[in-house]
């Protein structure tokens, strides 16, 4: 199947500029200009006191900017998230001071560590109030520079065209990130020769990309031709760098399996006959097994997070590593690197394609096939197929795949769902997999789905989140109601705080400390928002309600009950080599 | 992977950055956020304008130091990040002495305490009298001990700066860098070149 690229959806042609240059704007304005100019279409936000003055030159750019009021800062940056996740485009976002602005840092320290590009505009008191305690003042750069890639408080409006042209270069080019301009009121009142706003591409002490060493490639070449049990294993890099083709092509010519984490899922579809599944503590068997077993592992796009390697001085130890990241940082972090391919993937893969022989791993591919049989004999089926009374998290997600044909873009929150929607989730398409990655921020899903729409218009967008999860960003719901826009919710309530629970089942003797959750009536909260919804309890609804809920025009909540005291397998438990992953 | 203690030794970090507001609290948070302490921290403008070098001191593995380097090069506003142990340095810290003038002339032989700790006098008052001395903590150490029986009314010390012996162009680099479009040389990170022999020079 064709890995489609669907940033295009999204219309990249930059609008023209309502104002000429050397005209007299506000600093408000300025910025506005600065949006449009950079191809900004949607704008997630929540006014307040000492972002006034932008939101009252919004008034008058409503045409040209989709501004969709959240009903938290909190909502309004996931869902700035989601649009990035799901359009390849920077997302935007609106804040006020002090608490508007503290309600981004979950939002941001989440796109820092999922590489996420955003540009988050906060308003800041008057300039001249600065370090007096001012109503709503707070620190904003200094609470968010733990958690951007780059913070800048402009208090002089003609500071605003380069600033937000740096904010932009800086959040979508390299490693993406999010980048956080926080402006004093006064320089969003002031007025000042406006000369026109020029993009930025290039900023002296950054270097967005490693320069590509032909050695290293050659290097790294040879290695492989020489494996004979290679392995590669990807991550969102791949998408971030917009070479899923590029990867497709050598992945393809190499013959090597190969193997996802969750936030490289969808860069080739899940049913490619090389994809050998996921990797981590919920991953898949043989891609954690053989990890201990391959003779050179093939690192693209990925950070050898702790999830994906269980015990690292157990993590592949026997394995040449090829580490192939842009982030010179990355490199060397966590695993030592054989070779290290520095640079961006959509020129490094062609260049290493061109090297690399044409081979087939058909006894290497054996053994991935051999334990897959055996993780679904003893876990799949029972999850896809169960024959309890109850329903399982799996089954739900294997009936939305035969009806979407896994052309939806899935939205995740964190805990059991998300591990079993991802590791049973069919992706065709790139970009089609949003999910809080790194920080496991529960909350995520409601409001990135909101933005992973806006993102993606043409797409069916469901969201699938625990019954913990939605209770703590539920209010976005009104931001559906308002906005009007499109989002399938699913909820797959276990009426406990599942992961923790699991965890609490296995390692803590049963003790079920504060995870067992009440839940209102979701279907009866959607409908205070005017949201259609629906419960049920019984498999056998299953496939029309799932049906209701995608051919309804318009949201749609599902509240599917599923099976209490289900556990989350295979499992690498915490401490443990990956070698080491329970099958239950 | 684990780095046992004794792998310990002091390294002395130079950066280089432009000049702007947060970038301090940006580089420092690197160090807090691993629950490292700076032993030691100097800024100050380089030889050319816009552009400051930070000495940085602190008592790590290599491997935890060249990880920390790599994390501070690459913030937006740093140019160019280099480690080197005390060997591979030259490096001064800069102390100043208050003592009683009376005290001081009448029971110390002034000549010899200035020659013995290459100290000179910088101020010399009725009242009081300022000694300076430069060099390694011990010798700027050596002198408080000398001058604590004499009433030492007040001390302090600087930050340490150190100049790298094998350093060749760092100038000629800087100057590179204030062009618009720097050379590849000078825009790529050196240690990407060197494997192993990562920032030796």
């Amino acid at each position: 199947m064709e890995t489609q690229t669907i940033t295009q959806e999204v219309s990249e042609v930059a609008a023209e500029p309502v104002k000429s240059p050397t005209t007299v704007l506000s600093g408000s304005e300025a910025l506005l200009e600065a949006l449009i100019v950079e191809g900004v279409e949607t704008i997630f936000g929540y006014p307040g006191g000492a972002i006034m003055p932008i939101y009252d030159a919004l008034y008058d750019y409503n045409d040209k900017l989709n501004h969709i009021l959240v009903r938290h800062e909190q909502g309004g940056i996931h869902a700035g998230q989601g649009y990035a996740r799901t359009s390849g485009k920077v997302g935007v976002v609106f804040a006020t001071s002090g608490p508007g602005a503290t309600n981004l840092v979950t939002g941001l320290a989440d796109a820092q560590i999922d590489s996420t590009p955003l540009v988050c505009i906060t308003g800041q008191v008057f300039a001249h109030l600065l370090g007096t305690d001012a109503f709503q003042e707070t620190d904003v750069i200094n609470i968010t520079t733990p958690v951007t890639k780059w913070n800048y408080q402009v208090t002089d409006a003609t500071e605003i065209p380069e600033v937000i042209a740096k904010a932009f270069y800086i959040a979508k080019s390299g490693r993406p990130g999010p980048v956080l301009i926080d402006i004093t009121k006064n320089a969003q009142i002031q007025k000042f020769d406006y000369a026109g706003y020029k993009k930025c591409d290039h900023i002296r002490s950054y270097r967005p990309k490693p320069i590509v060493r032909p050695q290293y490639i050659q290097e790294a070449a040879a290695l492989i031709n020489s494996a004979k049990k290679p392995f590669i294993i990807w991550g969102q890099g791949v998408i971030l760098g917009s070479a899923e083709q590029e990867f497709k092509a050598f992945v393809e010519k190499s013959g090597i399996p190969s193997a996802w984490t969750v936030l490289g899922a969808g860069a080739i579809p899940t049913d490619h006959p090389l994809n050998v599944g996921m990797l981590g503590m919920h991953g898949n068997y043989g891609p954690n097994v053989l990890t201990n077993e391959c003779d050179v592992l093939i690192a693209i796009g990925m950070r050898f997070d702790d999830r994906v390697t269980g015990r690292l001085d157990k993590y592949a130890k026997q394995a040449k590593v090829v580490h192939l990241d842009i982030d010179p940082a990355e490199i060397d972090k966590n695993v030592k690197s054989t070779v290290p391919v520095w640079g961006d993937c959509k020129e490094t893969l062609p260049m290493l394609t061109a090297l690399v022989d044409k081979k087939e791993h058909t006894e290497w591919h054996d053994k991935f096939k051999d334990y897959t049989r055996q993780e679904v004999e003893q876990v799949i089926e029972k999850e896809l197929n169960p024959t309890t009374d109850e329903m399982t998290m799996g089954e739900v997600i294997k009936q939305l795949n035969e009806i979407t044909k896994g052309e939806a873009i899935i939205v995740t929150d964190v805990g059991q769902h998300q591990m079993v929607a991802c590791r049973y989730a069919q992706f065709n398409n790139t970009r089609s997999n949003v999910t809080s990655g790194g920080l496991g921020t529960m909350g995520f899903a409601l409001p990135a789905a909101i933005g992973a729409k806006f993102g993606a218009q043409n797409r069916t967008v469901v969201a699938i989140i625990g019954d913990g999860g939605f209770q703590m960003t539920c209010q976005e719901l009104g931001t559906i109601m308002q906005s009007g826009i499109d989002v399938k919710i699913i909820i797959l309530n276990n009426r406990f705080l599942g992961m923790v629970r699991q965890w609490q089942e296995l390692f803590n003797s049963r003790r079920y400390s504060f995870v067992d959750i009440e839940s209102p009536d979701f279907v009866a909260l959607a409908a205070a928002y005017r949201i259609p919804g629906k419960v049920i309890d019984d498999r056998k609804n299953l496939p029309s309600a799932l049906n209701e809920m995608l051919s309804n025009k318009g949201s749609f909540l599902l509240e599917v009950m599923v099976t209490k005291e289900n556990n989350v397998f295979p499992m690498v438990p915490q401490g443990c080599s990956v070698s080491e992953i329970r099958l239950k | 992977m684990e780095t046992q203690d004794n792998d310990k030794q002091e390294f002395n970090i130079t950066v280089y950055t432009e000049n702007q507001i947060g970038l301090l609290n940006r580089i420092a948070i690197i160090f807090t956020r691993r629950k490292i302490n700076i032993d030691s921290l100097n800024t100050s403008p380089s030889e050319i304008e816009s552009i400051h070098r930070f000495n940085i001191v602190i008592t790590e593995s290599e491997e935890v130091v060249r990880k920390l380097t790599r994390q501070i090069e690459k913030q937006v506003e740093v140019l160019k990040v280099y480690y080197h142990t005390n060997a591979d340095v030259i490096w001064q810290e800069l102390a100043l002495y208050k003592v009683s003038t009376d005290v001081i002339a009448e029971k110390v032989s002034v000549e010899r305490l200035l020659r013995e700790n290459g100290a000179r006098v910088v101020v010399l008052r009725k009242d009081y009298t300022v000694f300076e001395t430069t060099g390694h903590r011990e010798e700027t150490d050596n002198l408080i001990s000398i001058l604590q029986p004499f009433g030492l009314i007040e001390f302090v010390r600087s930050a340490r700066v150190a100049i790298i012996k094998d350093s060749d162009g760092f100038n000629r680099k800087l100057r590179e860098f204030e062009r618009l479009e720097p050379g590849e040389d000078v825009i790529e990170n050196e240690y990407l070149n060197k494997g192993q022999k990562v920032f030796t020079m």
